[in-house]
């Protein structure tokens, strides 16, 4: 185990540096000049352009610009944006709002998800399933933008029963929407994913083995069936987190959350690529951490799976 | 040092003394005739078991309709409506309801709904489709070689794999069609393609890796088979099935994720007719006429519905475990 703890971590390390290497060429190897149009009509000044060129590292051949930028990842020091701002004060104001919103969503579409798709498994094929998977069919056919502005629309504006945007600093009833509408993809593939599973596993040896020795049918269920079908829907959910955190750029622009999201693609508009590379980089991170995880609970959880 | 030994055979092979006597001339007609069997037999008996599955649910024929029917209304909008999407537009009837000959009333800019709903399913199902074979061809080839040919091969393609898995697709799409000058339907679908390609990467690489272990592969090899030839046309048809199916899941994935770029406002230009233009641009007008919303989005839904519902159908058809029921 500690061996292939070792082995996952430095397999994190080539990924990580290609992610951002690709991320960094993406945002900087992109034409035009991102220092000329600074001063709008009027123009800066030749040495004033210079200055800020070798303020931002833009002299600098591209590869020392990126090895400058990793080094400043990992001093957490990513420099100011063009209008003077600590891009990690940017950073730690958006993103405990996104974890927040991305952490209840993940509660949300575990909650709901696995117990919608437990009863659906349980009775494999009866009206409730055939219900619950059509059901979730409809939610993935319908984009999350669409579902965003309707429930915005019916809940918040028509009925009141939500406050419409959150704002800044927002509560916790305020980021419920959201959060409901930014699970509500994930929730159906894990409605689905646990329906399967758990189909599957009530037909297992294991199960006719405990029915045999006269457990209770809850207890079955409960202790047996769930627990070995949550494996695919725990390696599922840990990979959604970086999903969620990164689709919530959508979800925050409707609901006018300051998070990751909406900070990332106001800078995108107005061509901040230092702010860009530095929010996408944190994101790839939390991606990358949340798989890491995942890998390690997965062998965990499942006792046949030896990493020698 | 010069060589001066004389070469026997063209081709530079020499056999050793005595050989040649032994080696039997080929009958390629022969060997031909059992790598025909072997093809054609594996894969087509399987599809016909599936075919078979399918075509007793309704849920098969259900989104068969569904994908047929937007299919033709994205080559031939023209068949259903005289109404042009975008220069058959009166300002003065802007939001107004339906009447007749225009069944779906009126958007912001006085342009027919239904006519706009129609041409809006062009865009979606182009860079859907266009995406997914991008996706297939680039996925299908990292993946199977890097299964196929493991050692080092291997490594360097799954970590390259790693490498695009780790970026979230609406990001990288998000980040790239915000500086991208160019945007077409083409732009679009190769942006989406080249960081959507890894889940079929990794899924072409696992059946590739468990499908090479087969006899029959062992047998293509003791043949004398190439292994490129028997990657192409015997590994490669029995790996067909997991691939297939996630492509159908994906192309609906893809159209979603167009839709979302052109609801940003990064994703197709103004210029083209597309539905999440079209649910972006009713935003403005959802409290005076929410209906404007709801053509472009119910034929979003219905399009990724159909695709999705395929999906599944092919899937539950090609899995023997769910089969036995």
């Amino acid at each position: 185990m500690l061996w292939y703890l070792g082995r996952r971590l430095l397999q994190v390390i080539p990924v990580f540096l290609g992610a951002t290497l690709l991320l960094y060429a993406l945002v900087f190897l992109r034409p035009g000049d991102p220092v000329a149009g600074l001063g709008g009509e009027r123009g800066l000044s030749e040495a004033v352009q210079e200055q800020i060129r070798q303020q931002y590292n833009l002299d600098e051949p591209f590869i020392v610009q990126y090895l400058l930028f990793l080094k400043g990842v990992f001093t957490l020091d990513f420099g100011v944006d063009f209008r003077g701002q600590e891009i990690i004060d940017v950073i730690a104001q958006a993103l405990p709002v996104t974890f927040q919103l991305a952490m209840m969503a993940l509660v949300i579409e575990a909650v709901f998800g696995i117990g919608f798709g437990l009863l659906a498994g349980i009775r494999k094929g009866g009206w409730f399933d055939g219900t619950v998977l059509f059901m979730s069919l409809l939610v993935i056919a319908v984009p999350t933008f669409v579902m965003g502005f309707v429930l915005q629309f019916v809940l918040g504006v028509k009925l009141g029963w939500f406050p419409v945007t959150a704002g800044r600093d927002p509560s916790f009833y305020s980021l419920l929407l959201p959060a409901i509408v930014l699970a509500a993809t994930s929730f159906a593939y894990v409605v689905r994913l646990t329906r399967t599973s758990v189909a599957e596993n009530l037909s297992a040896d294991y199960v006719r083995t405990a029915r045999a020795k006269g457990l209770r049918r809850s207890q079955v269920t409960g202790r047996h069936v769930l627990r070995n079908s949550l494996i695919p829907v725990v390696t599922f959910l840990g990979a959604d987190l970086g999903n969620l955190m990164g689709g919530a750029i959508v979800t925050e622009g409707i609901f006018n959350i300051n998070g990751v999201g909406g900070t990332l693609y106001n800078a995108i508009v107005r061509g901040e690529n230092i702010t860009v590379v530095s929010l996408t980089t944190v994101l790839v991170i939390v991606y990358i951490a949340a798989n890491l995880v995942v890998d390690l609970l997965y062998a965990a959880l499942d006792p046949r799976i030896r990493y020698a | 040092m010069p060589d001066n030994r004389i070469e026997t055979v063209p081709g530079g092979r020499r056999p050793r003394p005595g050989q040649e006597h032994f080696a039997a001339e080929l009958d390629e007609g022969g060997l031909g005739a059992v790598d025909a069997v072997k093809v054609d037999d594996k894969p087509s008996s399987m599809w016909r078991d599936a075919w078979h599955d399918m075509r007793r649910r309704p849920m098969f024929w259900v989104s068969a309709v569904i994908i047929l029917v937007v299919v033709i209304v994205a080559a031939f909008p023209g068949w259903f409506t005289d109404v042009h999407p975008r220069f058959d537009c009166e300002l003065a009837k802007s939001l107004q309801g339906p009447e007749p000959g225009h069944p779906f009333g009126y958007d912001r800019q006085g342009c027919d709904i239904y006519s706009r709903t129609l041409y809006g399913a062009r865009a979606s199902v182009l860079v859907g489709v266009m995406a997914t074979a991008m996706v297939v061809v680039i996925g299908t080839a990292m993946g199977s070689i890097a299964g196929y040919f493991s050692g080092w091969f291997d490594v360097i393609l799954s970590r390259i794999t790693d490498i695009f898995f780790a970026i979230p697709l609406v990001l990288a799409a998000i980040v790239i069609m915000s500086m991208s000058e160019n945007r077409t339907s083409f732009t679009v679908a190769l942006v989406l393609a080249s960081f959507g390609w890894t889940s079929i990467a990794r899924i072409s690489r696992g059946t590739v890796m468990s499908v090479k272990n087969n006899e029959f592969v062992t047998a293509a090899r003791s043949l004398g088979m190439g292994r490129g030839g028997i990657l192409l046309k015997h590994v490669l048809p029995n790996s067909a099935a997991p691939i297939i199916v996630y492509a159908t899941v994906a192309l609906g994935t893809f159209i979603v994720a167009e839709a979302t770029l052109s609801f940003l406002g990064i994703g197709l230009p103004p210029s083209v007719v597309s539905w999440g233009g079209d649910i972006s641009a009713a935003q403005q007008s959802i409290r005076q006429a929410p209906q404007i919303l709801f053509y472009p989005a119910a034929g979003l839904a219905l399009t990724v519905l159909g695709f999705m519902m395929m999906g599944d159908v092919v899937r539950d058809a090609l899995d023997p475990k769910a089969r036995k029921r």
